[in-house]
């Protein structure tokens, strides 16, 4: 287990290294920097100091390292649009990003479930294959679009929700949060259904199908036989046996959930990371959008993490334990 | 004769498909008395599971059972709703599948499994639950039961697995265990253990059995009575003795035909020359009638009801008053 652990701590430094290649990439391929910080009027001399200063002259591995170095200790360089610390910038938006990650992965899981295991139970009912068509909607249409239509049905025609922005926030420590007021929370219902729809309808459909793959196996088909209450093997047995799979996807699907906020950011004019970013790409501001990078890129190895833990958790056949397998071939 | 703990009358499953309604039971009735074992044996597709499917009544949809009528302990269960039947489910019918591999719940103890089917037809505590099931364990030959009752099935052997189900099985005491090839599964060398200790326990708990097999030697060892079935239907039934030893209806007879005989020195396996009919295409009259070696005229055109011969009903014409008398 602990060893297990360690490896994947490894492997999540290498995919980090590797994720910080890209971004150290884009400094010598995005724009070149010496000259958007000169500007138009310079000596010579001037620019040669300027590619002394921030290390250019370097080879290219050395300034690799420092690179890496600098952002392990959370250092990504100075944002040129906004001439302000790079990681100060990802820090102030990164509440807001989180918030509304966490609000629309809350609601894809507690409707995308029941609602999957609804179908799943009831595969010949009407309501079921309803809301399985409908499901359709979700997986087909863009984001952008049915936030522009929550927008224009919820905000313009009927006027009741915000169309933009966080509406009021509370200051904690350095976070500042929606949660505590009710413009906050407010602003946050159509982000967050945009935002959600995607992943719901998907973590439908999987525990759907997921379900209706468990109960034709032997195992529920033997516990009927036994006579177990119907609720037992449905929630006790059916669904615990579905979870594997749908943990790794939800996981991967919750990582997608904070990197693909920022479409949903843009609609809304969120000022979170996502719309961070898209600014940043619109002012090659190469450190923002490198840091955004590593940052996304860390969330995703974290999350993987903490999924192969849960499997652990899951299904005692990834359980290592040698002492208690020794019933193996006897008879 | 005391009750019948089983009656089977006339039963009749169905399964509707696009292309027409498929019978693959039919007009099959049988008894088991308390504490009997009935072998039922015939080829795959013969009908035979579904039977066994019936009695605990999870036949798979679209199959339905759509004539007859099914008797436990003289209360009718074939149409009872799915409650009703569920409180009958391991309590008083138990089952075992082909598969221990895949019977068991992978993602929890064996003890939990145990406890919950306790608890679930027995007022009980947990901690009584819990000593009933460490008993079964013991019962079903499972060593070290106390701490392997906190084990994973991944962590038991196909045999032992095999335990725990039939332990499974008998949680509740029922008084009968429908159990649908309990062996097939198994290695060879484990396969006469596991039925050693079925039918030990069933007679410990008295409980009847329905030994669902396409293994005659399982059947000769274990049953007291066997019922051959064929297409859906049953072509002989009777004590093991009289099926095996003078077989009537000429399936049974090739059957036991090609069982090959130690120390025997033919050069060549007998067997039954083509193959069972598939459910779409049941010949007319007999179905067996088209790889009969003594089929007439008769056995083409009508199908043949159970005819009693001696403590046997076997479903052929050879053995209708009519055609022995004109034979004589």
């Amino acid at each position: 287990m602990i060893a297990f652990v360690i490896r994947r701590l490894l492997q999540a430094v290498l995919v980090m290294l590797a994720v910080g290649f890209v971004g150290f990439s884009l400094f010598a391929y995005v724009g070149d920097p010496v000259s958007i910080m000169l500007g138009q009027d310079y000596t010579q001399e001037a620019r040669q100091r300027l590619i002394q200063d921030l290390g250019l002259d370097q080879p290219f591995f050395i300034q690799y390292a420092r690179f890496i170095a600098g952002a392990a200790q959370g250092e990504f360089g100075i944002s040129y649009r906004l001439a302000r610390p790079v990681a100060e910038l990802l820090l102030e938006r990164l509440p807001a990003t989180l918030e509304l990650s966490l609000c629309a992965a809350v609601l894809a899981l507690a409707a995308g479930v029941p609602l999957g295991v609804y179908c799943g139970l009831n595969r010949d009912g009407w309501l079921a294959r309803l809301l399985l068509s409908v499901s359709l909607i979700g997986v087909s249409l863009p984001t952008f679009l049915i936030g522009i239509l929550l927008i224009l049905f919820f905000s313009v025609i009927l006027g009741w929700l915000p169309s933009f922005g966080r509406g009021d926030v509370v200051q904690l420590g350095g976070w500042s949060t929606g949660f505590l007021t009710p413009t906050g929370l407010r602003a946050l219902i159509l982000p967050s259904i945009t935002l959600a729809l995607f992943q719901l309808t998907l973590i439908m459909r999987l525990v759907r199908s997921e379900m209706l793959e468990v109960l034709r196996t032997d195992y529920i088909k033997f516990a009927r036989a036994r006579g177990l209450r119907n609720r037992a093997i449905n929630f006790g047995h059916a669904l615990k046996n579905t979870l594997v799979p749908v943990i790794t996807i939800t996981g991967l699907q919750l990582g997608g959930i904070i990197a693909f906020a920022i479409v949903t950011e843009t609609v809304f004019q969120w000022p979170g990371m996502g719309f961070l970013f898209i600014q940043s790409v619109q002012a090659a501001d190469v450190p923002v959008m490198a840091a955004y990078l590593m940052l996304i890129a860390f969330f995703f190895v974290l999350i993987n993490l903490v999924v192969d833990l849960l499997y652990y958790l899951v299904d005692p056949r990834l359980r290592i334990d040698k002492g208690a397998a020794g019933g193996h071939g006897g008879h | 004769m005391t009750q019948n703990l089983l009656e089977v009358e006339n039963l009749r499953v169905e399964f509707p498909t696009r292309r027409g309604t498929l019978v693959a039971v039919d007009d099959v009735s049988f008894s088991i008395a308390p504490g009997e074992v009935l072998g039922v044996v015939g080829e795959s597709g013969a009908g035979k599971s579904l039977t066994g499917a019936a009695i605990i009544g999870l036949l798979e949809p679209p199959g339905r059972v759509a004539g007859g009528e099914i008797r436990l302990g003289g209360q009718r269960i074939d149409n009872l709703p799915y409650e009703k039947m569920r409180r009958i489910r391991g309590k008083e019918i138990g089952a075992i599948f082909q598969d221990p591999l895949t019977s068991l719940n992978p993602l929890y103890t064996i003890g939990r499994q145990l406890t919950e089917t306790i608890l679930t037809h027995l007022e009980v505590s947990e901690a009584e639950a819990r000593d009933r099931a460490i008993k079964l364990l013991q019962e079903v030959g499972i060593p070290a039961a106390e701490r392997r009752i906190d084990h994973y099935p991944h962590q038991f052997s196909g045999g032992m697995r095999q335990r725990v189900v039939i332990a499974l099985a008998l949680c509740a005491n029922p008084r009968l265990i429908v159990a649908d090839e309990p062996t097939t599964a198994l290695d060879v060398s484990i396969q006469a253990q596991i039925i050693t200790l079925l039918k030990r326990l069933c007679r410990d708990h008295g409980a009847a059995v329905m030994l669902v097999t396409h293994d005659m030697g399982v059947i000769a060892e274990t049953a007291d009575r066997v019922a051959v079935m064929y297409a859906g239907r049953i072509a002989e039934i009777g004590p093991v003795r009289d099926v095996i030893k003078r077989a009537k209806h000429p399936y049974t007879e090739g059957l036991m035909g090609s069982i090959p005989k130690l120390g025997g020195d033919e050069a060549k396996l007998a067997q039954i020359d083509g193959s069972m009919p598939r459910l779409t295409a049941i010949p007319k009259g007999c179905a067996f009638n088209p790889r009969c070696p003594k089929a007439f005229d008769r056995c083409r055109a009508e199908r043949p009801d159970p005819i009693a011969v001696g403590d046997t009903k076997v479903a052929c014409w050879l053995y209708d008053d009519a055609h022995k008398a004109a034979a004589e």
